[in-house]
């Protein structure tokens, strides 16, 4: 065992709390062999096409080897640009509005690092992806949770971003669809954020990486609403929709003063993506659109077949209108969350994630993930109806 | 397509229960389709797809692919041969083929010794069999649209992550 003091880690740092999916990990790691079937990823269950596996064989063969712009590839700067305009009807010019990031993460943690000074509020939703808050900590900014209900499908409203601000916010964090819950918000509800925006002149960070994954409706950037482009920073990748989770990559677009300064810190950090990477990733642009359809098809079947289960065996769950995640309500069975996880998880051998994880808004719920084959759902859900009847007598 | 021989195909062992979850039909309408395709002889009986080369005992078996020629017989050609060959034990799979042979025929048997007398003893000796050549499986690396486990997928693919 190392005896080396921690006086030296960083005070903010020692401060930060261990990620409620970390302590779920060990948990689910301890029943190594066991047949448990784990809900509790957040990525899909795909291999990444193999034309995208491929392309990034052929660049190594090619020797592409070597550093890229700091920005990125060129071409494949301009294929996010055609991209981004086609599917959001939003235009960045390559050059100087795109940026190639290591993962959405990368990009997140460049945009607080470049816009933040210590002390700025940043406002997000309610239960969120585990990274938000520690990372708005990291750069010494404050978190401002707004919460989001179970009765409104988890959309966040511009009325709860009002009763949530307080003088000193400066950025609005939006992850829509969302992880844990799959919420999204309609073109209205966006158009109230936006507005609500431009009157708070609140600069908007938009995690949009679930786009792709939306079953019902269309999806709408808030970068695309008159009037918000100057102030968004779109985010997006190639994790969910084209099964690339290990790849990390990403990008982030936005005015090019913005963007220059997010290039700053990355090039001082990151100095580029992977250039293997790049090359996937273009070719997952220019040839990958049947793929992602393909896969988008099978997480709505899994959707429709999760959401129907476990309303029916008492788990009230709203209908996700993008990801692939569900966030059943556990206070039905009169269990906390924690409580039904671990239950679940040592009698029926089903991982599921506690939705405290994700915030104290995520307070009895848990998240669960489709991204696992149908018929593995099927035996979860069967499962999951034996532990509910358990419990409830 | 029948929404239950549909998920046959797709090679899920599903109980009848959960074949109408995922179908989104009653219980008794995936039986009556199952009753269907029976009658129908679409659906012949359930068989497992299993990666032998795991099981010391099973995987010592041997599998052969033997190319056979045939002189087809006036007015039945290669058929009534055919089904004469198909019956016998050792024949897991027996297809008329366009090319070079005119029958492809799979064969399990539990020693190479079985195998190489059902050859030279049962099937060389058929009337109309003209000639035969036999090949030896060796590896299999995917089987019955199932890819065995080496040859694709993440088995490190963490249990819980964000």
């Amino acid at each position: 065992m190392s005896t080396t003091s921690n006086r030296w880690v960083a005070g903010h740092v020692a401060a930060l709390p261990r990620s409620g999916i970390r302590d779920f990990f060990e948990l689910v790691a301890k029943m190594k062999g066991q047949d448990v079937i784990s809900l509790g990823v957040g990525e899909p269950d795909f291999v990444t096409p193999w034309h995208v596996r491929k392309a990034a064989i052929t660049a190594l063969e090619e020797g592409k080897t070597y550093y890229t712009s700091n920005l990125g590839m060129p071409e494949l700067r301009r294929a996010v640009a055609t991209y981004v305009t086609e599917h959001f009807g939003v235009n960045y010019r390559p050059e100087d509005q795109i940026i190639i990031t290591v993962g959405v993460s990368e990009a997140l943690d460049l945009a607080f690092r470049a816009f933040c000074n210590p002390g700025d509020k940043v406002m997000y939703h309610q239960p969120c992806y585990v990274s938000y808050h520690p990372s708005i900590s990291l750069v010494h900014a404050e978190g401002v949770a707004v919460p989001t209900y179970a009765k409104d499908n988890f959309a966040l409203t511009a009325e709860a971003l009002r009763a949530a601000w307080v003088p000193g916010c400066k950025i609005l964090m939006l992850n829509l669809p969302c992880n844990p819950t799959g919420g999204t918000c309609d073109r209205t509800q966006l158009e109230a954020i936006a507005a609500f925006c431009r009157e708070k002149d609140l600069l908007v960070l938009s995690d949009e990486i679930y786009s792709e994954l939306t079953f019902d409706g269309t999806h709408t950037s808030i970068a695309s609403l008159p009037g918000m482009q100057d102030r968004t920073i779109f985010l997006h990748g190639f994790s969910k929709a084209f099964a690339m989770t290990g790849w990390r990559i990403g990008y982030a677009c936005g005015p090019e003063v913005l963007i220059d300064a997010m290039m700053k810190v990355h090039q001082y950090s990151m100095m580029c993506a992977s250039i293997i990477a790049q090359e996937a990733a273009l070719e997952a642009l220019n040839n990958g659109w049947d793929d992602v359809c393909e896969m988008r098809d099978q997480y709505h079947r899994r959707r429709d077949l999760i959401v129907r289960r476990f309303n029916e065996i008492g788990l009230t769950c709203h209908s996700p209108r993008g990801s692939f995640y569900a966030f059943p309500s556990t206070q039905g069975i009169g269990m906390t969350e924690k409580e039904f996880a671990i239950g679940l998880l040592k009698e029926q051998k089903v991982a599921v994630i506690p939705g405290t994880a994700f915030g104290v808004n995520g307070t009895g719920h848990v998240r669960a993930c489709f991204a696992t084959g149908y018929e593995q759902l099927v035996i979860a859900c069967d499962r999951m109806e034996k532990f509910v009847q358990g419990a409830k007598k | 397509m029948n929404p239950v021989l549909k998920l046959l195909l797709e090679g899920g062992r599903l109980t009848t229960a959960q074949m109408a979850q995922v179908a989104s039909i009653t219980v008794a309408e995936v039986e009556q389709h199952l009753e269907q395709l029976k009658k129908d002889k679409i659906f012949l009986g359930w068989r497992p797809v299993l990666d032998l080369s795991r099981d010391a005992a099973a995987g010592a078996a041997v599998r052969a692919v033997i190319e056979v020629k045939l002189t087809p017989e006036r007015g039945g050609g290669f058929n009534n041969l055919a089904q004469r060959l198909a019956k016998f034990d050792e024949v897991e799979s027996c297809y008329l083929m366009s090319g070079g042979f005119d029958l492809l025929v799979f064969v399990n048997a539990p020693t190479l010794q079985k195998a190489a007398s059902f050859v030279s003893e049962k099937l060389s000796t058929l009337g109309g069999v003209l000639s035969t050549s036999t090949h030896f499986l060796l590896r299999s690396y995917k089987e019955g649209g199932f890819l065995l486990a080496g040859s694709e997928g993440s088995s490190d693919r963490l249990n819980v992550s964000p």
